[in-house]
């Protein structure tokens, strides 16, 4: 007689609905390798992307922190007080006896044109100005002469001329093997030294430097100092910021303005640029052009694979076996190809930056964000052609 | 195996206690459509444990559809249909599919092996949906491949092995669970004569072994050598030679 004995149901063991879901994709290996690479073009876009991008910022910080967070540039401007707009003459004396103050520089402007040679016709300067500063210029601002010397107390005296970076490009100075000269006002005057680049003052960059005592014997500098460098000591920034405009212009310490340079370098580092966001919207562009490869490849494989879905059901597979089967093997895709971008973009970045001799910093979070993300589009992508493939009735997937 | 070989002197006659295997009582099966197609009509069937039983009849009578019903692939609209002593009436879909991996086997005409995968993996899936776990799944595959004498087969794939061979390895996945009954579709019907006689020899060697077939053929060479046959005609029943021991003494 017929009992109502409730008969077990059937079971997949979790290992093997992983061994299952692998079984179609190892079956179809060329299939699984192109149907993966959506996925990995997408994810590799981004690892590589966000890798580069934290590569170079690295990069920029270690610069700054080489230059040192602790200069302070002082300049006239800002308020709109009664003085003349002008630091006093007397501003880097005064700066340099504050006692938090470690070294002080100062830059003046020069009332003169510098060319290349006399025949440049006049006016077309190419944005090179002249400037005159004390010795210590290059100490303060952590700078290194490329070639030559900066002045000293020795050769101060005398109208001898160093290049900034940008000058000496423009003007085709590479070395100084050969004497080489600059045409200042209506003379020439011999180059003694080529800067490097002056990151926390650019400026300097553009500029043909005279000795502060040269400039005011032979030219028409400034008695005032257009702006003072000041190296502080480590933890006194605020302090020194605060005493800085009292200190160098008394009178009106309201038209003083005191800032910060490695502050704009270091808001530049932490911007996001422009190209990486363009590219992190293609690598997203690119994942989601995967998924749907996927998607795609899943809907076709149900199709292909009615018989083997009705032999499963035959054999005892429930609906949410079969379901399982095809989201697990859209997972199975997807994570390949999550783990080849990552290996790609990785790769990518490494080359990259130590051709830049940047240190190469893998993003973590983009590496396991790209792979828990390919986990998810291929569940997404596998669902629908798995839901497809459980709803098979199983003589219809058996009937040939 | 088990109870069929109990002695019972009910009537006075020693011989085994015959228990259904599957049994259905005046099944009737329409497929939707208008006017629907009625595919089995009125269909009452019992086989006993141990039988080997032929279906026949010509194209389009219903043996397929007796066969998907028997197998529980396909619900009947209307009667009873017991496996082995269970009623399926009324299960969900997730319990008939629990009846369809202890209780039954099956074997198709195109074989259903699984490409890529070898011998003994395709008929380790036999087990596959019981839960069982890897190794043992292997170690039984690997004994019904033996049972089918592809024993020297284990790793081959499917595309490594001739027609003939295909199907005694989808015989050996039907085995290899010890279902209560094994149901064949025309399982010579993609076969060489020469492949067909050693089918029909291996279905007939686990018949003398106690296992429990049915065979749907359309070929009356096949069916006239197998102990009863089952005769389906417009989803009738028209003839039924009966259980072997019913049979009068010739
Ligand atoms: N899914 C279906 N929908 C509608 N009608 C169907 C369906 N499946 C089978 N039929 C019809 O039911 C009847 C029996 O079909 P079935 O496949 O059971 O025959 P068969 O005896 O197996 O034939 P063959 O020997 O050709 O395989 C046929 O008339 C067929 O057209
Ligand atoms: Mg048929």
């Amino acid at each position: 007689m017929a009992s109502k004995d409730q008969s077990p149901a059937s079971r997949l063991r979790l290992s093997d609905v992983v061994r299952v879901g692998a079984s179609g994709p190892r079956a179809r290996k060329t299939r699984t390798a192109l149907s993966a690479l959506g996925i990995s073009i997408g994810i590799a876009a981004l690892v590589g992307v966000l890798g580069l991008s934290e590569s170079s910022k690295s990069a920029l910080l270690d610069e700054i922190s080489a230059l040192g967070t602790n200069l302070l540039t002082v300049e006239a401007g800002g308020g709109i007080g009664a003085g003349d707009g002008e630091l006093p003459e007397t501003a880097l004396a005064s700066a340099a006896r504050i006692p938090t103050v470690t070294s002080a520089s100062a830059v003046w402007n020069v009332d003169a044109d510098v060319y290349q040679n006399e025949y440049i016709p006049e006016g077309e300067t190419g944005a090179i100005n002249v400037v005159a500063a004390d010795v210590d210029l290059v100490h303060t601002l952590r700078g290194d002469v490329a070639d030559g010397r900066f002045f000293d107390e020795t050769t101060a005296p005398y109208p001898t001329a160093v290049v900034g970076s940008v000058a000496a490009e423009r003007y085709g100075i590479r070395d100084l093997d050969t004497p080489t000269y600059v045409f200042i006002g209506d003379d020439y005057v011999e180059v003694v030294g080529i800067l490097e680049e002056f990151p926390l003052a650019a400026d300097l960059d553009r500029s043909v430097i005279l000795s502060q005592q040269a400039a005011s014997t032979f030219f028409d500098a400034d008695d005032s100092p257009s702006t003072v460098f000041v190296r502080v000591l480590d933890g006194t920034i605020d302090e020194t910021r605060d005493v800085l405009p009292g200190n160098t212009d008394p009178e009106n310490p309201e038209e003083v303005t005191v800032s910060r340079p490695s502050d704009a370098l270091e808001a530049q580092a932490a911007a996001d640029d422009a190209l990486t966001t363009l590219f992190l919207g293609l690598g997203a562009v690119a994942l989601l052009v995967g998924g749907i490869g996927i998607a795609n490849v899943m809907v076709i494989a149900v199709i292909e694979r009615r018989g083997e879905i009705g032999l499963r059901r035959a054999l005892g597979a429930t609906q949410a076996h079969i379901r399982r089967q095809f989201v697990t093997e859209a997972i199975i895709l997807s994570v390949l190809g999550g783990i080849g971008g990552v290996a790609i973009g990785v790769a990518a970045t490494f080359v990259y930056a130590s051709s830049q001799d940047w240190r190469v910093i893998i993003p973590q979070e983009a590496a396991f964000g790209g792979l828990v993300g390919a986990v998810a589009i291929g569940a997404i992508a596998g669902l629908y052609p798995a839901m497809r493939a459980a709803k098979l009735a199983p003589t219809e997937a058996l009937r040939a | 195996m088990t109870a069929a070989t109990v002695n019972h002197g009910d009537q006075g006659l020693v011989r085994p206690q015959r228990r259904p295997a599957l049994e259905l009582r005046r099944v009737v099966k329409e497929y939707p459509g208008d006017p629907p197609v009625r595919a089995l009509n009125d269909v009452s069937l019992r086989i006993d444990h141990g039988e080997l039983v032929a279906i026949v009849g010509a194209s389009g009578s219903g043996k397929s559809t007796l066969l998907n019903v028997m197998g529980t692939l396909d619900r009947p609209t209307r009667g009873v249909l017991e496996i082995d002593g269970v009623d399926t009436a009324g299960r969900s879909d997730n319990a008939v599919s629990g009846i369809r991996a202890r209780k039954i086997g099956f074997v198709f005409q195109q074989f259903y092996l699984l490409p890529g995968m070898s011998a003994v993996e395709n008929v380790a899936n036999g087990l596959l949906y019981q839960g069982v776990a890897p190794a043992e799944r292997r170690a039984r595959a690997i004994d019904a491949l033996s049972r089918v004498g592809l024993g020297h087969r284990l790793e081959h794939t499917p595309n490594h092995l001739s027609g003939g061979e295909r199907q005694r390895v989808a015989v050996a996945r039907a085995l290899v669970h010890q279902p209560a009954f094994v149901l064949a579709d025309e399982p010579t019907g993609n076969l060489d004569s020469r492949s067909t006689d050693a089918v029909m020899q291996l279905i007939d060697d686990l018949h003398n072994d106690g296992t429990t077939i049915v065979v749907i053929t359309h070929d009356t060479d096949i069916a006239a050598a197998l102990p009863r046959r089952v005769t389906v005609h417009d989803g009738t029943i028209v003839a039924d030679s009966g259980h072997p021991d019913d049979a009068p003494e010739t």
